[in-house]
């Protein structure tokens, strides 16, 4: 069960929560935190979630910056129960997905930056 | 089994160079013991990282543990070293008709088949894959209904769960013998202060202190995220740069351990490297105590 905002890029968000092992999928504003679009879980907290991954891969494009790596274009934060998979995007927009540990990350990272160049 | 166990283990720390690891591993997994037969597995591949049965083994153990990515990486890293490994073939084969690319999975298998035509799994594995069938797990495990507890482990990283000390430092031994320890690896406390290695962008230019000051408070907000999604804790944070790859792991609470590569390093491989280092940073943690 989900729940769903911003409708208008619900089809992008489809692209990646149609990926077996996704939970759900956000599209967060990088520059601050703010949820654009959500088809979430039921009982995910989606806009604290939003503004710690805009916070977090804040951090991270800064930290690759200085380490002269460039823009990061996919990030993903693995856990014991889950997995957090990011892709920004050109327009400075996250696609976000929550996935369970044992998703196929490549086939998420390729709908993450397909989604991308949808909301670019 | 629990014999066999207890005599390879004896026998490898009694000749921690021996290939014997390679048993006790494979034993492990098949006893559902899989903590212990990645650990066995791990320090053998830091011991024989040329080895390509070690990666074969690695990657068996991580497919067991749903670790497809990485396993994929170490049946690769096998291929490369042996590129006839019938065992990294059939692994391959299998993680591709996972992800559903039957054509890649029949190849493999096939190209297995040439090297040991004799080999009936191998046939029956291709007759699957051409009937739309799984070809069977690499070597399956079959776990015990109770397992025992894990055997001594010669060398096995202790896990560090105390916070991190900040003086005295040894700074230049955290990752003694580590490949890239001067270059790509770095260990920072909680407030981001390099407690050892050392980061150079790809013009040669030491860039270790503006990386750890944007990455101090990462540990914790990696955890709040991860405890917000209710993902438990978080292990691994890694991230794919249009010039390179960096992994960051946390080898305890307040610790944090970022590994550097340029992109011709996947992340799943640049996760085992960091496993490695993470096991030293926690050691080295340990001895600062």
């Amino acid at each position: 069960m989900t729940t769903a905002r911003g409708g208008g890029f619900g089809h992008v968000l489809d692209l990646i929560t149609r990926v077996r092992g996704v939970r759900g999928a956000m599209l967060v504003a990088g520059d601050d935190g703010l949820v654009v679009a959500e088809q979430l879980m039921e009982g995910i907290k989606g806009p604290a979630v939003a503004a710690l991954a805009a916070s977090l891969g804040g951090r991270l494009r800064r930290a690759m910056e200085a380490a002269g790596l460039g823009a990061s274009v996919f990030w993903h934060l693995q856990a014991d129960q889950g997995t957090l998979l990011v892709v920004p995007a050109a327009s400075g927009v996250l696609v976000v997905a929550v996935a369970e540990p044992d998703v196929n990350i490549g086939l998420v990272r390729l709908e993450l930056l397909r989604a991308s160049e949808a909301v670019a | 089994m629990a014999d066999d166990v207890r005599a390879l283990s004896a026998q490898l720390a009694q000749d921690p160079q021996s290939l014997v690891f390679l048993r006790l591993a494979e034993a492990l997994r098949r006893k559902g013991q899989l903590e212990a037969a990645l650990r066995v597995a791990l320090n053998g591949l830091e011991r024989h990282p040329h080895l390509a049965d070690a990666h074969d083994l690695y990657a068996r153990v991580l497919t067991d543990k749903h670790d497809y990515e990485r396993a994929f990486d170490e049946w690769d890293m096998a291929l490369r070293i042996a590129p006839n490994h019938t065992g990294a073939l059939k692994g391959l084969a299998f993680l591709y008709f996972k992800v559903g690319d039957l054509a890649q999975a029949e190849a493999h298998l096939e190209l297995a088949q040439r090297i040991e035509p004799d080999d009936p799994s191998l046939a029956q594995a291709v007759a699957m894959v051409r009937g739309g069938a799984a070809p069977p797990a690499p070597g399956a495990a079959s776990p015990s209904p109770a397992p025992l507890p894990p055997p001594p482990l010669p060398d096995a990283p202790a896990v560090h769960t105390e916070t991190a000390p900040v003086a005295p430092l040894d700074e230049s031994r955290v990752f003694a013998g580590l490949e890239g320890a001067q270059e790509g690896l770095v260990l920072l406390d909680a407030a981001g202060r390099v407690l050892g290695g050392a980061l150079r962008n790809p013009a040669g230019a030491d860039v270790t202190d503006a990386v750890a000051a944007y990455l101090a408070g990462v540990s914790q907000e990696a955890a709040r995220t991860a405890k917000l999604l209710g993902l438990g804790s978080w292990s691994g944070l890694s991230a794919e740069g249009r010039h390179g790859n960096v992994h960051v792991s946390h080898p305890s609470k307040e610790a944090l351990l970022l590994v550097v590569r340029d992109r011709g390093v996947p992340l799943g491989r640049l996760a085992i490297l960091a496993q490695r280092a993470t096991a030293m940073a926690q050691r080295w943690l340990e001895r600062q105590v």
